[in-house]
């Protein structure tokens, strides 16, 4: 009986109209650009902005597969390093490679998943630790491959994804293909962790994978499914990535912890079983926007990174303490 | 009077040990000394850029003489970008042509102050050494392993970065930071109109060699009546670098982009190709990318080198010491050319990798192209 009249204040605040606090996060962020810049609100700014996002917001929403079947991915910053030196030293200039090139890099990207998979959820080592190292191979991997320097160009038919635009479109008058790419695998990732069975068995594994265990749930493979997901977004971010920027040795370096930032920024909990895909990509469009608009400030470096860092613990602070207070 | 002499002393404690350790980075003297050195005549064979030395000083090493085979022992600061890989790999070809160099020891420190001081105590430690080639990571941290390699009688010669001890037998480098940064700036300020927009890239604060990259243009600008438009940092990376034009383009006009090295210049070139706009006054370096990119669009570049060929020279001062010739010293000053519009072609090779640094000096040796990852 206590327990009931108890309960009963959180019930009525349950009600209330909840938003996720990214997507107000992100709104604000643009309206301030905008203020700061006028010209951004013309296509080619927010557009070159969107373009910019497309590689981070892909690939957070793939981390955010693994993130919510409860564990990390580090590795996905050096899969997207190795498949942009892979693929610099397997075109050796020839536009018509990209065409094997980019389904091999995908099939290298799926066996990595896979041994990620594997080793997490059979050897048993902390997904964490099993990702770093395979981080730290892949990197190593690629430096051999390439023996510290890139050795070679990507071709235009490659970096067409992530470096041209269509233009004379309607109203918009500009769509670059990265955009394309960012609504179209975006939609497809959506679907697959929020309208699929998969989807919920992943929030399952990473609610209580002793509970799920016991429902029936094949945790095993859920779990490495969500690695091949995620390495799979990885080698697509790459692409794009290297598309946008051309080929560095380090291209992916960082990526891996950007990632998860924007997929807590947009609510993910760090330890599995919730999480959302338009809000992780929300989270990726305000790291970006948190960039650009320090940027537009004409704030020395120092200062921007002190201010940066400041906004990203605030908004996952208010995150945490919405989700509290909504008793979710 | 007594209240400032406390506030100096107080402010003295709070900097103190930052200050005495952080070299001066905007010292004019040196700059004019660069200016001088970067069209003074070279002694030297004509043929053979990487022998050439400023000046006429030189360093009696009689007492290195060794018999050989040798062990030659290098402490690398790291080989952790592209330019260092060019470097390293003039070293290791460079080796291979003096048969009394029986073992050539590399340790790499990975970009570690600590693990490079930990490196030079091994290899003191190992007695196997000869001689002691050292790239140093950092100048003030290295210092004191430069001194201990010194005092353990081991001739020790330094490339590259510098330490801030006259022990070693020479200091071989090319003219320098400054000289870097005046080549590119004085051709900005001479295709840019008065009051015109300059941006300045940078890979990161703090290493002396980019630090007086940076000030030594800086000043130029500001006494050419140019505005900076900002100082960003780039990490070396292609896709901020790429982000960081673009914004800076949506808040206006950019007349000159500068760059205190060229690795990202291409990725500044093409924020303003993917936007259909003229490409103004960018600066680069002499890597292969950048070059080619500067011939098919036809813009007014540049490409001022930090050359290359430094790490040849290092391995010939080792050997001329432990034969017991004379060297050029204490600081053997290289040249340091610009790669301009009128010799652009010469250095334009279309089979060596994008990151290939043209001003190598390697193209005579046997080895040239494939060891450098170029096709025949």
């Amino acid at each position: 009986m206590t327990d009931q009249t108890l309960a009963r204040p959180e019930a009525k605040k349950r009600s209330l109209p909840h938003f996720n606090p990214v997507y107000v996060l992100v709104v604000a962020l643009i309206l301030a650009i905008i203020v700061m810049n006028p010209a951004f609100g013309e296509p080619t700014g927010y557009m070159n902005f969107l373009k910019r996002v497309t590689a981070l917001a892909i690939l957070s929403a793939g981390a955010l597969y693994v993130i919510v079947s409860g564990g990390f991915d580090l590795s996905v910053g050096s899969i997207m390093t190795l498949t942009v030196i892979g693929s610099s030293m397997l075109a050796s200039n020839d536009p018509n490679s990209t065409y094997w090139i980019i389904p091999l890099m995908l099939g290298i990207g799926a066996v990595v998943g896979l041994v990620n998979g594997l080793v997490v959820s059979y050897l048993k080592v902390p997904s964490l630790i099993a990702t770093l190292g395979m981080m730290i191979t892949l990197n190593g991997v690629a430096f051999m491959w390439s023996g510290g320097a890139p050795r070679g160009y990507l071709p235009d038919t490659f970096r067409f994804f992530g470096r041209y635009n269509i233009t004379d479109v309607p109203v918009i008058t500009l769509l670059p293909i990265a955009v394309i790419c960012l609504f179209g695998f975006g939609a497809i990732l959506w679907w697959g962790l929020h309208r699929t069975n998969f989807g919920r068995l992943l929030h399952a594994v990473g609610d209580n994978p002793q509970a799920a265990r016991l429902a029936g749930v094949p945790v095993e493979r859920v779990r490495i499914s969500a690695f091949v997901v995620s390495a799979l977004t990885a080698v697509l971010a790459g692409v794009i990535l290297g598309g946008r920027a051309g080929v560095s040795v380090d291209i992916g370096s960082g990526f891996e912890l950007q990632a998860i930032t924007a997929a807590v920024i947009g609510g993910a909990q760090l330890l599995g079983g919730r999480g959302s895909v338009p809000a992780t990509i929300a989270g990726a469009l305000a790291l970006e926007a948190i960039f650009t608009l320090l940027n537009l400030l004409g704030l020395a470096q120092p200062v921007r990174l002190v201010v940066q860092g400041l906004i990203l613990i605030g908004a996952v602070a208010l995150a945490t303490y919405q989700r509290k207070r909504s008793g979710r | 009077m007594n209240k400032t002499v406390i506030t100096f002393a107080v402010l003295g404690l709070m900097t103190g040990s930052a200050a005495a350790q952080a070299p001066n980075f905007d010292d004019p003297a040196e700059f004019d000394k660069q200016r001088e050195q970067l069209t003074a005549t070279f002694n030297g064979p004509a043929d053979q850029i990487y022998r050439q030395y400023a000046g006429n000083e030189m360093v009696d090493t009689s007492e290195f003489a060794t018999d050989a085979p040798w062990t030659v022992c290098f402490s690398n600061a790291g080989v952790n970008n592209p330019w260092r890989v060019v470097g390293y790999t003039n070293m290791t070809e460079e080796v291979k042509l003096h048969p009394e160099i029986g073992t050539f020891t590399h340790v790499d420190a990975e970009g570690s102050d600590d693990k490079q001081i930990a490196d030079i105590d091994d290899l003191l430690a190992g007695g196997d050494c000869n001689i002691l080639i050292v790239s140093p990571n950092s100048t003030a941290a290295l210092t004191p392993a430069v001194e201990k390699a010194c005092a353990a009688g081991l001739p020790v010669i330094v490339f590259d970065r510098g330490v801030t001890t006259d022990c070693p037998v020479t200091f071989v480098h090319p003219v320098g930071g400054y000289g870097f940064g005046i080549q590119a700036a004085d051709h900005i300020i001479a295709n840019v109109p008065e009051g015109g927009n300059v941006l300045m890239l940078r890979i990161l604060p703090g290493v002396d060699v980019l630090e007086t990259r940076a000030s030594g243009a800086r000043n130029m600008f500001e006494e050419a009546g140019l505005t900076i438009l900002g100082e960003e940092f780039t990490d070396g990376d292609n896709a901020k670098t790429k982000s960081i034009v673009e914004d800076y383009l949506q808040r206006g006009n950019i007349d000159a982009v500068w760059m205190d090295a060229g690795a990202t210049a291409v990725a500044a070139i093409e924020a303003f190709e993917d936007q259909g706009m003229d490409i103004p006054v960018i600066t680069g370096e002499d890597q292969q990318d950048y070059l080619q990119k500067w011939r098919d669009l036809g813009f007014a570049g540049i490409a001022p080198t930090y050359p290359s060929y430094q790490w040849r020279t290092a391995i010939i001062a080792a050997v001329q010491t432990l034969k017991g010739e004379e060297v050029p010293g204490p600081e053997w000053v290289l040249p340091q050319p610009a790669i301009t519009q009128d010799v652009l072609d010469d250095y334009i090779n279309e089979n060596m990798p994008p990151l290939h640094y043209a001003m190598c000096g390697c193209e005579d040796m046997p080895t040239y192209p494939e060891a450098w990852g170029g096709n025949e």
